[in-house]
């Protein structure tokens, strides 16, 4: 736990310190990760193709370790050492590693894995990490065993393992995102919702696009969606379980709902109701469909999100007459302005940490997502562009996702991730235009 | 809109002549003494001239709402504020409606494409409810009109500059129902 405790300081010393230079000193070792001027020293990390145990999973063991690679490259943590540059060669899994073969290559972390089918058929990946340098295993050999067709979540959940027994956070790569697809001229779009894995693997719509659909988001559980949709002519809130497909809606009433979250323990829903033009927060409990109001202003009060614990609530309002972020208790008192830079904050999102919370900047023309802490002190922006919007978070809250939009009248949004430090700004691919997304929990 | 139209009419009064060329090659009836229901809409004098000389729509139709009297009020940045052209327009609005009790509308708010999508949506809100007022105010029943907000999801132009973002930041009365169509 040596190797992943110092990572961990590593990590921590990035997000409070971000892209400013920083050099850590070499005297506890080589594994480590340097900032300097911004950039950082990756963590090298070899993972030779793993080995087929038995006859006709050749293909699969290239492809496993393959997208676990990807995986690991993506995060911008890790430098793959790549296989044509390998010394040794891992024949059978089960072997004494010759740790010197990859200690010559500068390899901290070397990952081995076997691929087998099992008698039910289904393949049984096994795997095994290393630490080069003090010669051991890095925490116990794992094993999945999954279905043929399954293949790439058996990989997610691998990269999973071996980015969190690294880094000492959780992972994130066996997740999925819910999101909108958009088709059209931008003067008549059509949304739909929209659901795929975390590596744009599997897509699937989830509406038809007959209906504007808005901002999904996902319980806590990950296995029920909650949106926006215009089905019934207005904006009203309905959630979808992703199980059974069956759409219900939240509350029936001729007002506008919309912005809806879950609560930590998916039994409520926060959400903005609009009564004669006047945007308030209301909460429903799911079981009974009673609403109780939470904000009573004739401000804009909307964008609701709960703190992790469930007992604090952060949200925008335009109270002050530029809107900003607010925090408040689950009763709507104590309420405390919490941003206070230039210009105007929207769509605050609380970190599943409970550390920082994510949110929308605008600043005369230009749009940023931003990250500070529940206090509204230690603000950092993260991007910077004619129009990002809708921050979320990876379940182990240190990356996001949010859209960004290009301008013009063939401009249309695309998704992005970036490193709560600021790093790795990746845009996703994506069949259509894409907004709005929504980061599941880990599967 | 429609005081500039009458005060053309005044301008017309005097210089019969030129005006008459100019409402002739647009293949309408000239009848600047008024008297007579040339429109056969009901309505007769000089409101009648107008209608006939200026307009190409009938004044009950729903082209004649939606063009002539202008089916919509544009907002400042951020503002829900009725301006003094808008409170003009919904005037005309309020009085088409006062004489095709039969109509019911919608009140689709909107914003330009600057903004959180919540924001905007609840923006478009505002903007729908003053005019949902306002017409109310001028004695439009309130059983007759609903409201919806699109927020920034459905922009009029497309463009990312503020000749755009000014034609976005609207509120569109839709004509949804009129007696006998």
């Amino acid at each position: 736990m040596h190797l992943a405790l110092r990572v961990v300081s590593l990590l921590a010393i990035i997000s409070f310190l971000g892209g400013q230079g920083l050099a850590q000193s070499r005297s506890d070792g080589p594994l480590q990760i340097e900032i300097n001027e911004g950039i950082i020293q990756l963590f090298p990390i070899a993972a030779p193709q793993f080995i087929a145990e038995s006859a006709g999973t050749t293909k699969q063991a290239k492809d496993i370790t393959d997208l676990i690679l990807s995986n690991l490259e993506r995060t911008g943590l890790f430098r793959i050492v790549p296989e044509s540059s390998h010394i040794g060669k891992i024949t059978n899994f089960d072997s004494p590693v010759q740790f010197s073969d990859w200690k010559a290559i500068n390899v901290d972390v070397l990952l081995t894995g076997a691929v087998a089918h099992g008698e039910d058929g289904n393949l049984v990946v096994k795997i095994r990490l290393h630490d080069v340098f003090a010669e051991s295993s890095l925490g116990q050999g794992v094993l999945y065993r999954g279905t043929e067709s399954n293949w790439r979540r058996l990989a997610h959940k691998i990269s999973d393992v071996v980015y969190s027994r690294i880094t000492g956070e959780g992972g994130y790569f066996d997740t999925r995102i819910a999101f909108i697809s958009e088709l059209g001229t931008k003067t008549n779009r059509t949304k739909r919702l929209t659901i795929m894995d975390y590596d744009g693997a599997n897509v699937r719509f989830l509406t038809d696009g007959t209906s504007l659909v808005l901002a999904p988001r996902f319980s806590p559980e990950g296995d029920e969606l909650i949106y926006t949709s215009y089905r019934t002519g207005k904006p009203s809130v309905f959630r979808l379980n992703l199980r059974n497909g069956r759409e219900t809606r939240v509350l029936d009433t001729p007002d506008m709902t919309f912005s809806p979250r879950f609560s930590p323990d998916g039994k409520k829903v926060m959400f903005s109701r609009t009564t004669r033009g006047n945007t308030d927060i209301y909460e429903t409990n799911l079981a009974t469909s009673e609403a109780s109001r939470i904000t009573r202003n004739r401000a804009i009060d909307t964008a609701p999100t709960y703190s992790p614990d469930g007992r604090s609530i952060a949200f925008e309002s335009d109270r002050s007459g530029s809107t900003q972020i607010y925090t408040m208790n689950l009763r709507g008192g104590n309420v405390s302005r919490i941003s206070f830079g230039d210009g105007t904050y929207g769509t605050p999102v609380w970190s599943p940490r409970g550390d920082y919370i994510a949110f929308t900047k605008q600043v005369g023309n230009i749009f940023h997502i931003g990250v500070m802490l529940a206090d509204g002190t230690e603000e950092r922006l993260l991007s910077r562009s004619f129009l990002d919007e809708g921050p979320t978070w990876a379940p182990n809250g240190r990356v996001l996702l949010f859209f960004r939009e290009e301008p013009g009248e063939r401009g249309g949004p695309s998704l992005y991730s970036v490193d709560v430090t600021g790093r790795n700004l990746t845009k996703l691919d994506t069949p259509n235009f894409a907004s709005d997304p929504t980061w599941s929990p880990l599967r | 809109m429609k005081l500039l139209r009458i005060l053309g009419l005044i301008g017309c009064l005097l210089l019969i002549a030129g005006c008459g060329a100019n409402t002739v090659t647009r293949g309408s009836t000239v009848n600047t003494s008024g008297g007579d229901d040339t429109a056969g809409d009901g309505f007769t004098g000089m409101e009648d001239s107008v209608i006939d000389t200026e307009s190409e729509y009938a004044y009950f139709s729903k082209d004649y709402f939606d063009y002539e009297i202008g089916d919509r009020v544009f907002f400042a940045l951020n503002e829900s504020a009725l301006s003094d052209v808008a409170k003009e327009i919904l005037m005309d609005q309020a009085d088409w409606l006062q004489r095709n009790p039969d109509t019911t509308i919608t009140i689709e708010g909107h914003a330009d494409e600057r903004g959180t999508r919540e924001y905007n949506l609840a923006l478009g809100a505002r903007r729908s409810e003053a005019v949902r007022t306002f017409l109310l105010q001028q004695g439009v029943g309130a059983v007759r009109m609903s409201t919806v907000s699109y927020g920034k999801e459905r922009p009029f132009a497309a463009c990312s500059d503020e000749t755009c973002w000014s034609k976005n930041r609207r509120v569109v009365t839709l004509i949804e129902e009129t007696a006998g169509s």
